[in-house]
C-alpha cells in the first residue's frame, strides 16, 4: 500500500472501523462498504444516527448509497478529478487547517528549482524517459537541502518553490467545471460534498475517509489514494479520532500477508527485497520501449546495472539504500539483521556470507503475479504453487491465465474444493484437450480456518489468534503443515550437498515440532504455530544477564521473548521474523493476539494491533504542536506536563518522553532528528507528505489520466493515460480498445456481492450462499437496455477485445447514464464471483479484463475499462 | 477454553419468577425441563471469520470432535455477535460434503485424477522442487552481480492464510530456496 506508506509512513489503514462512530462526516469512495464489509459498515450507520453526514461516491448505486445522506454517481476512472477539485478549493480559498498543515505536513518544504510539473510538460513530470516509459531520473522531485541534508522550508508558505505553492499551480485546472465535464457530476453536487467537508474539519470536528479496491484496481490507483491522503492532511484529519483513512481490505489476512509478506518485492515489516535491477539497453528495446520485465526472463538480453539505482550488492549498501539516516527507519539495520538471524541462525556468522545477506535472492525486475503469468505463458515458469488462490477464474484476463497454467511442468494446488485452477486441464469455457496438456497437478486438500490455530491480521492491522476447533478431514492439512514438511523433506534431499547455492537452505532454522501433540488429535506431526509466532515476535539469541553480560546462545525454543521492537539489535543478539509485529507475544504465556478483553473504548486488550498495539496511527497529530488536544471534543493523545510524557486513550505513536517543544540540533540523526511536533515518525522529516519527493514511480503529485481503456480523451492533459503504467502493448494476449472505440463504447466496472467471495472458492460450494445469489448478472440502466433491446431478466452478452461472456440482465436505475464532455456515457456493473466449477456455475467476468498494471504495485485495472453489450446468449442452445 | 455458559443466574431467576406467576413448576413436563440447547455442553472455541478483512469474532461450538455450530462472538468489539451472510455460512464452508479429503494427482497428458497417498505426493513435490531449482538456479548475472535466485518457480496465495503460514512460506521459498515470485491476493 504505497499510497498510504509514501504519504504517511506506513502501508496500513490509519484508523479502525469502530472509531468511525466518532466521525462527524464519513466519505466513502471506491468502496461499497455496506455490501462488501457489512459488519464494519454498522459503525457508519451508528455514526449517522449520532448525526454524522455520510457521503457515497461510486459509479454504482448500492446499499451503501441507500444509507448515505448524499450519493453521487461518478464515471469510473475519474476519481482524481473529483478529489483534485477538493484540493484546489482548499488551497485557493485558504480553507485548509492552517496550523496542522504548516506544522505536520511538508507544505513549507522547498522543492528543487529544476522540478517541472505536469503544468509545464502537459501531463508529465520532470525526469521522464520516453524510451523506457519510466521516471528514470527523479532527482528533481527532491527537496532543496542545507549542508546537513535537512530540507529548506518557508513557514510562511509564500516561496514559489514551496510545496503548497507548487500544489496550488498543479491543481489549478481541477475546477468544479472540470468535475462536471470529466466525472459527469453536476458542479452543485460536487459543491455539496465540498461544503460538508468544510463543515466537518478543524479543531472540533473530523471527517473519515473509507476506500477499497474501487481505487486500488485502477492504472493510477496509488495516486488516487495519495489524493485522498492529501485531502485528509489538508483538512487536518489524520491521526485524530473520527478521522483518518480506513483502507477496507478484502481478505481475512490480506493485511497480514502484506506485513509478513508473501510478496516478491518485500521482506517482513516493509523492508524491500534486495534487488540487482536489470535494464535493457535502449537499442535492444522493442518499439513500445516497454516490457523489460518479460524480456528479462528471456535468454537474449543485455544486463546492465541501472545507473540510477544505488547498489545493493552488500548488506551495508542495502541498509544505506533501504534504511534512512533520520526518522524511525534509522533503526533499519536492527530489523534486517534480526530477520537474517531468525532465518539463518548462527550460520549467518559463517565465512564470507555477509551475515546471510548474500543468501537472500535478489530481484532483477517486476516478478509480480501478473507479470509472472506472462513468463508462465512463455514457458519460463516450470513449477507453481497455489495456496488458496484461483487465478484461472480470479485473476484478470483469466483466459490467458488458464493458458499459462497449461505451460507449466508441475503445479501444486492447495484448497478446500476442486477450484477452477485445479481443473483447468479438463474443464473450462473453451474446449480443452487433456491429451495436449503436460502440466502435472498435485491437488492437496487444505484445512479450514477452524481446523488449525494461527493469526489473521484484519483491515485495521489487528492481529487476532484463532484456536483450533477440530481436526481437518482426511488428508486435509494446514498450510503450515505443508510448508513445514516440504521444508523438512527438502532439507533432507539437500543434506549432503557441498554446493554453495544450497547453503541457505541448509542453514535455514527449521524446527517447529510440537513439543507434544495436541490431546486427541489424529495429526501427530502438526508444527507448533505458537513457536512460529514467537519467531515472528522476536527472541533473544544472546540474552544479556542482570549485569548486561552475554551468557550463551539460545534457540527459538528456549530463548526469552523480546518485549517489542525497541529491544531489537543489529549485532546478531536478537532474532525477529517481522519487526512490526514485535510485542504481539512478548513473553511465554502472553499471546496478546489471543487476548479477548473488550472495554467499550479503544479495546486495547482485544487482540494486538501493529505497531506496538497502536490503534490510530500518527496519533501525535491529535494534539496541537504544543501537545494539547485540539479540542475537548476530539481529545485522544496529549502531552502530560506533570508526568513529562505522552498519554491518552491509545498507545502514543510517538517517543513517549519526547517533549512537544523538542527541537533537533542541525546535524541530528536518527530519531533525534525528529522534532517534538513532527507526528509522522516513519518519514525522514517527520511530516505527512503532500508532495512525495521520492518513493513513487508515477510522480510526486496525483494527476488525472484516463483509464487505459476509456471512451474519452483526457480533458486535462495531452497525456492520455498513466505514462508509466505497464501496458504490455506487444502482447497479443492483451489487446486494448483504442480511446473512444465505437465498438466498445460502454464503461464497465466490477464489484463484489455480499454473498460471495472473490472468484468463489469459499462460497460457490455452499448451498446457503448459492440460494441467496444464484447466478452471474450484469447491472445496466433502463436507457441502455432500451437502446440495445435487452430485457430485464433476459440474457446479454458482454464483449471486450479479450473475450465475451454471458450474464443475466438486471435492468436497474442503480446504473445511470452520465453526461461527459457533451456525450452520454453508459456504464454497466458486473460481479466477478463465478466460474465453471462448484455448485453454482457461471461465466468468468475476469475473462473480460485486460492486463495493464499500475506502475507502483502492478495491480490490474478491473474497475474501469470498456466493453459492448448485446441481447442474447453467447452460445445458442445453451 | 471455557465451557459454554448457560444463561446468567439473574436472568434465570427472572424467567423462573415470571413463569411461575399463578402457576407451579409442575406445569412443565419432564421433557421441557430436560430439554437443553444442543450447545450446552459443547466446547466453545474462539475463532475469526475467514472471509473479508473486518475480522469478526466467531464462537465455534464443538462436541464429540464435531463442529455443531458457528456464531458471531457477542463479546467482540468488532461485530458484537453479528455476522454477514458469508460469515454466517462459515459452518457450511467447513462442514461440507463437497470438500476434498483425498490427495489427487493428475499425470502429464492424463485425462483423469488418481488418488495418491499424501506422503507420496509430498515426496514427489519435494523432488520436483529440487529438480527445477537445480536446473534453473542463477548465482550471478553476466555482469558479475550476485543474485542467488531461481525465476522458474512461483507461488501465489496467502491472503486467506495465517500469518504464521505466510511467514514460513516466504522463509522457505525465498530465504531457503531462492524462489523470487512469491505473491498473493494483495497484488489483486
Amino acid at each position: 500500500m504505497p499510497g498510504l506508506g509514501t504519504t504517511l509512513g506506513r502501508g496500513g489503514a490509519t484508523t479502525f472501523p469502530q472509531d468511525l462512530v466518532n466521525s462527524d462526516c464519513i466519505l466513502i469512495m471506491g468502496s461499497n462498504m455496506a455490501e462488501a464489509h457489512p459488519v464494519a459498515f454498522a459503525n457508519v450507520v451508528k455514526a449517522k444516527e449520532r448525526g454524522a453526514k455520510v457521503i457515497h461516491i461510486d459509479p454504482h448505486y448500492s446499499r451503501t448509497s441507500a444509507l448515505a445522506n448524499l450519493y453521487i454517481s461518478i464515471r469510473a476512472g475519474s476519481d482524481i478529478v473529483f478529489l483534485g477539485a477538493i484540493i484546489r478549493h482548499l488551497l485557493t480559498n485558504n480553507a485548509y487547517f492552517h496550523e496542522y498543515v504548516v506544522n505536520y505536513t511538508n507544505a513549507p518544504m522547498l522543492i528543487r528549482q529544476d522540478f517541472k510539473d505536469t503544468e509545464d510538460l502537459d501531463g508529465i513530470f520532470s525526469g521522464y524517459d520516453a524510451v523506457t516509459e519510466t521516471y528514470a531520473d527523479q532527482s528533481s522531485w527532491d527537496y532543496q537541502r542545507d549542508q546537513h541534508g535537512r530540507p529548506l522550508q518557508d513557514p510562511t508558505l509564500q516561496d514559489p518553490q514551496c510545496i503548497l505553492q507548487i500544489m496550488g499551480r498543479h491543481f489549478a485546472r481541477y475546477t468544479p467545471e472540470m468535475v462536471e465535464s470529466v466525472c459527469g457530476v453536476a458542479r452543485e453536487q460536487w459543491q455539496q460534498v465540498m461544503q460538508i467537508l468544510l463543515e466537518n474539519m478543524g479543531r472540533e470536528r473530523t471527517t473519515a475517509l473509507c476506500y477499497a479496491v474501487g481505487w486500488t484496481q485502477q492504472s493510477k490507483g496509488v495516486q488516487i489514494i495519495r489524493a485522498a491522503a492529501i485531502i485528509q492532511l489538508l483538512l487536518g484529519n489524520i491521526g485524530r479520532p473520527g478521522g483518518g483513512i480506513m483502507a477496507l481490505r478484502g481478505h481475512a489476512s490480506i493485511q497480514g500477508s502484506t506485513d509478513v509478506p508473501t510478496l516478491y518485492d518485500l521482506l517482513a515489516g516493509y523492508m524491500p527485497q534486495p534487488a540487482a535491477p536489470l535494464v535493457a539497453q535502449p537499442s535492444f528495446q522493442s518499439p513500445s520501449g516497454k516490457d523489460i520485465d518479460s524480456r528479462s526472463l528471456s535468454t537474449e538480453k543485455v544486463y546492465l546495472p541501472n545507473p540510477n539505482e544505488s547498489g545493493e550488492n552488500t548488506l551495508e549498501e542495502y541498509i544505506a539504500t533501504a534504511g534512512a539516516k533520520t526518522g524511525w527507519w534509522s533503526n533499519f539495520s536492527a530489523y534486517i539483521i534480526s530477520l537474517l538471524t531468525a532465518w539463518y541462525g548462527e550460520a549467518m556468522h559463517d565465512g564470507d556470507n555477509d551475515r546471510g545477506y548474500r543468501w537472500l535472492p535478489k530481484i532483477t525486475g517486476d516478478h509480480s503475479h501478473l507479470v509472472t503469468s506472462y513468463a508462465m505463458l512463455d514457458g519460463h515458469i516450470k513449477g507453481y504453487f497455489l495456496f488458496g488462490q484461483n487465478p484461472a477464474a480470479g485473476s484478470t484476463n483469466a483466459r490467458m491465465q488458464r493458458k499459462a497454467l497449461a505451460q507449466l511442468d508441475w503445479m501444486v494446488v492447495r484448497d478446500l474444493y476442486e477450484v477452477e485452477s485445479a481443473a483447468f486441464w479438463y474443464q473450462g469455457p473453451d474446449a480443452v484437450d487433456p491429451s495436449q496438456i503436460k502440466t502435472e497437478v498435485f491437488l492437496l486438500p487444505a484445512a479450514a480456518s477452524t481446523e488449525k490455530e494461527g493469526c489473521f491480521t484484519n483491515t485495521q492491522r489487528l492481529i487476532q489468534w484463532r484456536d483450533k476447533a477440530v481436526d481437518p478431514p482426511g488428508d486435509a492439512r494446514s498450510d503450515l503443515w505443508f510448508v513445514y514438511h516440504l521444508g523438512k523433506r527438502l532439507k533432507t534431499l539437500y543434506a549432503d550437498s557441498q554446493d554453495a547455492k544450497d547453503r541457505p537452505l541448509q542453514a535455514l532454522t527449521w524446527d517447529y515440532e510440537c513439543a507434544e501433540p495436541e490431546p486427541g488429535t489424529r495429526i501427530l506431526d502438526e508444527p507448533d504455530a505458537l513457536l512460529v509466532l514467537k519467531e515472528i515476535n522476536g527472541y533473544y539469541v544472546r540474552p544479556p544477564d542482570a549485569e548486561g553480560m552475554i551468557q550463551s546462545v539460545c534457540t527459538l525454543r528456549d530463548a526469552p521473548h523480546v518485549p517489542g521492537f525497541t529491544a531489537l539489535q543489529d549485532d546478531g543478539s536478537t532474532a525477529c521474523g517481522s519487526w512490526i509485529y514485535s510485542g504481539v507475544y512478548p513473553a511465554a504465556g502472553n499471546n496478546r493476539a489471543a487476548s479477548r478483553i473488550a472495554d467499550g473504548s479503544t479495546n486495547l486488550q482485544w487482540g494486538f494491533a501493529w505497531p506496538a498495539n497502536r490503534r490510530i496511527l500518527y496519533n501525535r497529530a491529535s494534539a496541537d504542536p504544543q501537545g494539547r488536544p485540539w479540542s475537548e471534543r476530539k481529545k485522544y493523545i496529549w502531552w502530560d506536563e506533570t508526568q513529562k510524557q505522552w498519554t491518552g486513550y491509545d498507545i502514543p505513536d510517538f517517543p513517549l518522553y519526547k517533549a512537544p517543544d523538542y527541537e533537533p540540533a542541525p546535524a541530528a540523526t536518527g530519531m533525534d532528528a525528529i522534532a517534538g511536533s513532527d507526528p509522522f515518525i516513519m518519514k525522514t522529516d517527520g511530516r505527512g507528505w503532500l508532495f512525495a519527493p521520492k518513493g513513487l514511480k508515477d510522480g510526486p503529485l496525483p494527476a488525472h489520466y484516463e483509464a487505459a481503456e476509456s471512451p474519452v480523451y483526457n480533458a486535462l492533459y495531452q497525456q492520455q493515460s498513466n505514462p508509466v503504467a505497464k501496458y504490455f502493448r506487444n502482447r497479443k494476449d492483451n489487446p486494448l480498445a483504442p480511446v473512444g472505440d465505437e465498438h466498445y463504447p460502454i464503461v464497465i466496472t466490477t464489484y463484489r456481492l455480499t454473498e460471495h467471495h472473490v472468484s468463489g472458492p469459499m462460497t460457490r460450494w455452499l448451498p446457503w450462499l448459492n440460494a441467496l445469489q444464484p447466478a452471474l448478472f450484469a447491472e445496466l440502466s433502463p436507457e441502455l437496455a432500451a437502446e440495445r433491446h435487452i430485457q430485464h431478466g433476459g440474457w446479454l452478452v458482454i464483449s471486450t477485445p479479450r473475450g465475451e461472456i454471458e450474464a443475466r440482465a438486471l435492468v436497474t436505475r442503480r446504473m445511470r447514464p452520465l453526461q461527459v464532455r457533451g456525450r452520454t456515457i453508459h456504464q454497466i456493473g458486473l460481479p466477478f464471483h463465478w466460474g465453471f466449477q462448484g455448485k453454482s456455475k457461471g461465466d468468468i467476468t475476469n475473462d473480460l479484463g485486460h492486463m495493464v498494471l499500475e506502475p507502483n504495485v502492478s495491480i490490474e485495472e478491473a474497475k474501469a475499462f470498456t466493453c459492448n453489450v448485446r441481447p442474447g446468449r453467447l452460445h445458442e442452445g445453451r | 477454553m471455557e465451557k459454554h455458559k448457560i444463561l446468567p443466574a439473574s436472568v434465570q431467576t427472572a424467567v423462573a419468577q415470571a413463569m411461575q406467576i399463578g402457576a407451579s413448576t409442575d406445569a412443565f413436563s419432564r421433557e421441557s425441563i430436560q430439554k437443553a440447547p444442543r450447545i450446552r455442553d459443547a466446547k466453545l472455541v474462539h475463532s475469526v471469520c475467514p472471509y473479508c478483512a473486518v475480522g469478526c469474532g466467531l464462537n465455534v461450538y464443538v462436541k464429540d470432535g464435531q463442529v455443531l455450530d458457528i456464531e458471531g462472538n457477542p463479546n467482540s468489539p468488532i461485530n458484537h455477535g453479528t455476522l454477514c451472510p458469508k460469515g454466517s455460512a462459515t459452518f457450511q464452508y467447513t462442514v461440507n460434503p463437497s470438500r476434498l479429503t483425498k490427495t489427487l494427482y493428475r499425470a502429464p497428458y492424463s485425462d483423469h485424477w488418481q488418488e495418491v497417498s499424501l506422503d507420496w505426493a509430498m515426496e514427489q513435490i519435494a523432488q520436483r522442487v529440487k529438480k527445477t531449482r537445480d536446473e534453473t538456479f542463477v548465482t550471478q548475472l553476466p555482469d558479475g552481480r550476485e543474485v542467488n535466485h531461481t525465476l522458474a518457480m512461483a507461488s501465489l496465495g496467502g491472503a486467506t492464510l495465517d500469518v504464521e503460514e505466510n511467514y514460513l512460506m516466504k522463509k522457505l521459498l525465498t530465504g531457503g530456496l531462492g524462489i523470487i515470485s512469491i505473491e498473493n491476493q494483495a497484488r489483486i
